[in-house]
């Protein structure tokens, strides 16, 4: 018993941060019904770097984000194709349970979803009650997880004081860093963010940006963003999706982000980087 | 000056003049609505005027006495109420669990087919009348459940003093309580309390579904933090409209109770009342003041299960999520 917890405890706070993971998604298809919104992309994923995702609505960067955490097979009738390696291992090989995958891909998304009505605190402690690690038997521990995950996301300086106020009281921009400490709570080695900023203020999206920097070389992320402006800012890699009319999207370029913004090889990258359709 | 407090007035007023037909219907539907205020209304000043002389003859204590006995001036409500109660939280106890469980499943679990099945089928269960359901419960439910009250007799009747039975070896000792009265009335109002819970349990924003699993989170756990706290005012709401509904079941409850006018203070023995199934059983054999009485008796029940569903729907309302959401 006494192991037991003392395992518990080492599992929830003395973890190392894990470390970044590698993504690899190979030969991704994917379809809501009979309709294909996604043909055979293929993507290298580096650990420790911030890929972006961008294109023109509507060509399945968000299908294919959702693809990398199991998040697509939630929607009824949705169906994909194809394999994405995390650290070499198929998270859809038949063994392997979405909720695993899932706790190691981290995920934030476009409109800030905290729980509302759950505390600040409950809310970064959330995600570690969720997949059954035990908070309750160090009080002491919980609260150090807290605080680190908060100020990882640039988050702690506002809220120090108010961790007891619901999650819902907090400001739009306020909740998505939550969302964001939320998410680390669990240690993932991916983070995946669907344009993070999009619903939020000017002053909001640079304190996002500011995390992400932060926080990138601990964990990989992969952000869809429609900003040009952002993804040079804070990537790396980067990866243009296109969707011709009434085609499934592919990758038309990718890359580091100041080749594919400088140098593009694809006439319709540098249309698209350079504001000419989109 | 005139003229200008004049002209915008004049002009709010030309834009909210509606068209001939569109005043037609508007009436039509607030005609409907205010008959159905006034239906209400009506009902209850026909209750109080009717149930006057016996109201004001038995005064206060037709609240407080237990014995019906009009000719001789002892008449009051308090054996029919206290069976109405029990039987009620009995129901309860029944619906709430099953109601819940049901409408989780329905809405989280069931492939999609199988709910649209499952969802016609618990709306069909509200339409049966519920003398099936008394029938069914009096010739099928209640021989197979004096099993399950001896049971609770035996080995709770010791802790829980309000389980025991008298003369527990006689098996019609056990039939006809407010038990299974109560069992009856719940798989009546299961229907109604598991569509109120569906529906609300459906609003649970999808945000917050995909927050949690997102985090790594198994469909329960998914459920337990964000669609059960979502839904807790449908829950509550759910459960009080089930009860409303339950104080004023009258023919299952007539058909399997033994009738008595004293307290219901033990569940599980044979023998209780409640307020409708006293009304049914007596309508037609009444002076004139027990004929009152029993307008009185009926007029206590509609007072409460109104204030029951008021408390429902003012519960059901206020819930959006349960929490305040800028």
């Amino acid at each position: 018993m006494s192991v037991q917890s003392a395992v518990a405890e080492t599992d929830l706070v003395e973890a190392p941060a894990s470390g970044a993971s590698s993504l690899r998604a190979q030969g991704i298809s994917a379809w809501f019904g009979a309709h294909q919104v996604l043909d055979q992309v293929t993507l290298d994923i580096t650990a420790g770097e911030v890929t972006a995702l961008i294109g023109p609505s509507g060509c399945g960067k968000s299908t294919f984000l959702r693809i990398l955490n199991r998040m697509h097979e939630l929607v009824p009738g949705a169906s994909l194709a194809g394999r994405v390696l995390l650290d070499d291992v198929d998270i859809y090989q038949p063994a392997s349970r979405p909720t695993d995958s899932r706790r190691r891909i981290g995920m934030v998304f476009q409109r800030p979803n905290p729980f509302p009505a759950m505390s600040v605190y409950d809310n970064v402690v959330s995600g570690l009650k969720l997949t059954g690690r035990n908070t309750r038997h160090s009080r002491g521990r919980a609260d150090d997880l807290v605080e680190e995950t908060l100020r990882r996301a640039g988050l702690w300086a506002e809220v120090a004081k108010r961790l007891h106020v619901p999650g819902g009281a907090l400001s739009g921009g306020q909740q998505q860093r939550l969302c964001i400490a939320r998410a680390l709570a669990v240690r993932p080695t991916v983070l995946l963010m669907d344009e993070p900023c999009s619903a939020l203020d000017p002053t909001s999206t640079r304190r996002i940006e500011e995390t992400i920097a932060e926080i990138a070389p601990d964990v990989t992320i992969v952000i869809v963003t429609h900003n040009m402006q952002q993804a040079q800012r804070v990537s790396q890699q980067c990866a243009f999706f296109l969707a011709a009319e009434d085609e499934p999207g592919r990758i038309v370029e990718h890359g580091p982000t100041s080749q594919l913004f400088d140098a593009p090889t694809d006439p319709r990258t540098s249309d698209y980087v350079h504001g000419r359709f989109g | 000056m005139t003229a200008v407090v004049d002209r915008p007035l004049e002009r709010t007023s030309t834009e909210s003049v509606p068209l001939a037909d569109e005043r037609a219907f508007r009436a039509v539907v607030r005609g409907c609505a205010i008959v159905t205020l006034l239906l209400m209304g009506l009902i209850a000043l026909f209750l109080l005027l009717r149930s006057w002389p016996a109201l004001h003859r038995a005064g206060f204590s037709f609240l407080t006495e237990k014995r019906w006995l009009p000719d001789v001036n002892h008449f009051g409500v308090a054996a029919l109420l206290s069976g109405t109660v029990v039987i009620g939280c009995i129901a309860l106890l029944v619906a709430v669990p099953l109601a819940l469980g049901a409408s989780l499943f329905i809405n989280e679990y069931a492939p999609r087919r199988l709910r649209r099945l499952l969802v016609s089928m618990i709306d069909l269960m509200a339409a049966v009348p519920s003398i099936v359901y008394g029938l069914w419960g009096f010739f099928f439910l209640q021989p197979r459940m004096i099993g399950l009250s001896r049971w609770l007799s035996a080995h709770l009747g010791g802790v829980l003093p309000f389980l025991h039975v008298h003369d527990a070896d006689t098996p019609s000792s056990f039939t006809s309580s407010a038990f299974i009265a109560g069992t009856v009335v719940g798989i009546v109002v299961v229907p109604t309390v598991t569509s109120v819970m569906r529906e609300v349990f459906s609003q649970a924003p999808v945000a917050e579904r995909e927050a949690a699993l997102a985090l790594g989170s198994t469909k329960w756990g998914m459920i337990r933090t964000v669609v059960i706290p979502f839904g807790r005012g449908g829950i509550i709401g759910g459960s009080m409209l089930g009860l409303g509904r339950a104080l004023g079941e009258t023919i299952a409850v007539y058909l399997i109770i033994s009738p008595i006018l004293d307290y219901t203070t033990h569940p599980l023995q044979s023998g209780s009342n409640t307020i409708a199934a006293f009304i049914a059983s007596r309508s037609t054999e009444s002076s004139s003041i027990g004929l009152a009485g029993l307008l009185g008796a009926g007029l206590v029940l509609f007072l409460l299960t109104l204030l029951v569903n008021s408390i429902a729907a003012v519960i059901v309302a206020r819930s959006r999520s349960g929490a305040v959401t800028e």
